[in-house]
């Protein structure tokens, strides 16, 4: 079987009509969001911080799980782009009173949308939206903004573009994602982004309680001790513990988490002397980061938030460009 | 009623008969195979040039809905009917669950008048299937239940699987089981490899399989009591199963049919229709259950026909329902299986007819071709083609991996008692 779909977030012509997943993306596209990205650095730092691309175009934000920070980054893109931004809390209205998803994303095809930024905690949900759209509103475009345990695709470029910005080559890198992989959204998505730019060595290191089985199937050398994941390491991403993993089957305790897997400048040492510590946010200090590293000079924390942006204007711009699914 | 089909294959699995003949029925019962008996004047004739007759399937799984959705039972006996299924056993796992001897009545009451295949209800082997009490297995036996079954996974307190079964012993009622261990499977909703992983989805390990499975072993020796087992899904299970049947253990088992040519993989970009339960491993898994069906380690194949609406499958992949529609791809992708792995025509026919028949009551005629069974039996094409869509289903349910793919295979006539109760347009 598997010949059912193509890749369902490019339209006919190859062009990246919604941004679902890194994984199965072209390096070539990959690469160019994160060219069309530099452009948009400069606009932040002028005056008139806006560019016309969007114009008139109404840009949904549909987050049916919550966030704060990821929700006000797409809306300043789309904003900075001259979008109509609509913000739908989800959580707290239709989806409470028994609406199905589908039945939702009419209403809003109805009210004449050109774009959903989709957040549900469910895996998959914004595939399903995709292929509703393509199928009865095919110029409306789809961006995944984090799918249950699955992806978030702008997070990986946005730490692609982060790295990039730092290290200039992805082709002599060694990146150690550390945390808890099981559950990562991000994670998945920095993997894919990695491997598909060349990165030739991405380390998952965690406890094996937080590490899903078959990862090494996904182009990545896992590791169970802190200090081998960010030995020699140029790049080191901490990931979040959500709180309600910090005690119970998968972990004892946060203090035997932060002793074990905890990034303290002891263990940066191990890494090379100009590696850059990233993190998605929001952290928990003191849980998978020392607040001396997240606060030190290696830190890219903040310059991460301000790239992404820039990337998410770069992935709303060049998704408003392609032509419809049909 | 006289009838006669003439000039086709006639493939008898359990006697291994596989050749050019007529078959004369005659008062619901098959008069003779080969020449007409003497005097034989058939009201109908069925040309059957070119087509294969055999046994009515019997299947071991199919959801007819009720009772739960009124009026649903009726569309899926005639989606039986034209999948050339003649027996159906019905999983408890209704709304409400088969645990009541009222229900039972009236689900075969529903069936009789429905005049489409025949039916044998499963009981819940736990009242409401919670796997807490027993259900009154000896009066729902005697309202008709062939065996009794615990849906989903095993009971939660390994005590009451032991008592069900001692109890079940008592009165020699066969239990029939999924090999779950339900704080294994958890909330799991992919088979745990690569794929799963990749797309961030909650896994079902194959832990959560071979524990059942021990677990089953174990109190099965310490009871005797009589077990098939449903729904193989991987490697590992299947060589336990295959280890158990070599010290003799008096067990049977089946696999569902999108198992035996599905994986994970084919999951693709978060297909719903490929939500089944239990969900798809991995290649080698299903190389296993292959391998398995060769060697009879997995006795049977059954189609785990589950219908549903848009409503419960166009969801997100963990949230939408699992299963599929099946009763009419059965015959045809146990075709695909068989022509796949080159198994001989009445083999592979053996595992959808008198194998399940034989795991229903030993020794029966069901599922045979002889002279004096009951004529439930099929006549079909093995050669030719249909595409699976919404518009060639007559099930309820759309909802099949299959949707839009052409398969071989496609009864013509459907007899049930002597009476053909379907016939292709």
């Amino acid at each position: 079987m598997s010949s059912h779909s193509a890749n369902p977030q490019l339209n006919s012509e190859g062009e990246l009509h919604h941004l679902l997943s890194i994984d199965g993306l072209p390096r070539g596209v990959i690469e160019r969001i994160l060219s069309t990205a530099d452009s948009f650095i400069n606009v932040a730092e002028r005056e008139v911080k806006n560019v016309p691309l969007l114009r008139g175009k109404s840009v949904f934000n549909l987050f049916f799980e919550n966030s704060t920070r990821t929700r006000t980054t797409f809306e300043i893109a789309a904003r900075r782009l001259s979008a109509d931004v609509f913000n739908l809390d989800i959580v707290r209205s239709s989806a409470a009173k028994g609406e199905s998803l589908l039945d939702t994303i009419n209403n809003l095809t109805a009210m004449q949308a050109d774009a959903f930024v989709v957040r549900h905690a469910t895996s998959g949900a914004p595939y399903l939206i995709a292929r509703h759209t393509s199928r009865h509103a095919p110029h409306i475009h789809v961006i995944n903004a984090g799918d249950g345990q699955h992806a978030h695709p702008t997070q990986g470029l946005l730490d692609a573009y982060t790295i990039r910005h730092y290290k200039k080559d992805f082709s002599n890198l060694t990146v150690a994602i550390v945390g808890d992989i099981l559950h990562s959204r991000v994670a998945r998505s920095d993997i894919h982004a990695l491997t598909t730019l060349g990165v030739p060595e991405v380390r998952a290191v965690g406890p094996l309680t937080l590490l899903p089985t078959g990862l090494e199937q996904m182009g990545v050398r896992v590791c169970t001790k802190l200090d081998d994941g960010v030995r020699g390491a140029d790049v080191i991403i901490m990931l979040r513990l959500q709180s309600e993993r910090m005690r119970g089957t998968l972990l004892p305790s946060a203090a035997e988490y932060f002793a074990n897997y905890g990034l303290t400048a002891k263990r940066l040492a191990l890494a090379k002397p100009d590696a850059i510590v990233m993190h998605p946010g929001p952290m928990n200090r003191g849980v998978e980061i020392d607040s001396h590293v997240a606060d030190g000079t290696a830190s890219v924390i903040l310059t991460q938030v301000t790239f992404g942006i820039a990337v998410r204007m770069a992935v709303l711009s060049i998704v408003s460009s392609s032509a419809s699914m049909q | 009623m006289k009838i006669a089909i003439l000039n086709g294959r006639v493939i008898d699995p359990a006697s291994n008969f596989d050749q050019a003949a007529g078959v004369f029925i005659d008062e619901g019962c098959i008069a003779a195979i080969g020449r007409a008996p003497e005097q034989f004047r058939a009201d109908t004739t069925l040309d059957a040039a070119g087509l294969a007759i055999a046994p009515g399937l019997v299947d071991l799984c199919a959801r007819l809905r009720e009772p739960g959705h009124e009026g649903a039972l009726k569309v899926e006996m005639k989606a039986a009917l034209a999948g050339g299924v003649t027996s159906v056993v019905c999983p408890p796992d209704t709304d409400p669950p088969l645990d009541e001897p009222g229900l039972v009545r009236m689900l075969r009451q529903r069936s009789r008048e429905s005049a489409g295949a025949r039916t044998y209800p499963l009981g819940a082997l736990t009242a409401g299937l919670k796997g807490e009490a027993l259900a009154a297995l000896k009066t729902l036996a005697e309202a008709g239940c062939v065996a009794f079954m615990q849906t989903r996974s095993l009971p939660h307190d390994n005590s009451v699987l032991l008592q069900a079964m001692r109890y079940a012993k008592t009165f020699e009622l066969p239990i029939w089981l999924r090999p779950v261990e339900d704080t294994l499977a958890g909330r799991g909703v992919a088979g745990a490899g690569a794929m799963a992983s990749r797309l961030g989805l909650p896994a079902v390990p194959v832990v959560a399989e071979t524990v059942a499975l021990h677990t089953i072993f174990e109190l099965q020796r310490a009871t005797g009591a009589q077990v098939h087992i449903c729904r193989l899904s991987s490697s590992e299970g299947i060589a336990l199963v295959r280890q158990a049947k070599r010290e003799g253990r008096p067990v049977t088992a089946d696999v569902g049919i999108h198992h035996v040519h599905l994986v994970d993989v084919d999951i693709g970009y978060f297909d719903p229709n490929f939500r089944l339960d239990p969900p798809l491993r991995g290649t080698r898994d299903r190389d296993a259950i292959v391998a398995g069906l060769a060697d009879g380690t997995i006795d049977i194949i059954c189609s785990d026909h589950s219908p549903i609406g848009e409503d419960d499958k166009l969801l997100p992949f963990g949230e939408a329902e699992p299963g599929a529609t099946a009763l009419e791809t059965l015959l045809p992708l146990t075709l695909k299986w068989a022509s796949e792995n080159k198994v001989p025509l009445p083999q592979a026919l053996a595992r959808i007819t008198s194998g399940p028949a034989g795991i229903l009551s030993k020794g029966s005629a069901k599922g045979r071709l002889t002279v004096g069974a009951k004529a439930d039996l099929v006549v079909f094409s093995a050669l030719e083609s249909w595409v699976v869509g919404a518009d060639t289903l007559v099930s309820s349910g759309k909802n099949t991996p299959f949707n839009g793919y052409e398969l071989q295979g496609r009864v013509r006539y459907t007899l049930v008692g002597g009476e053909v109760r379907y016939q292709a347009d």
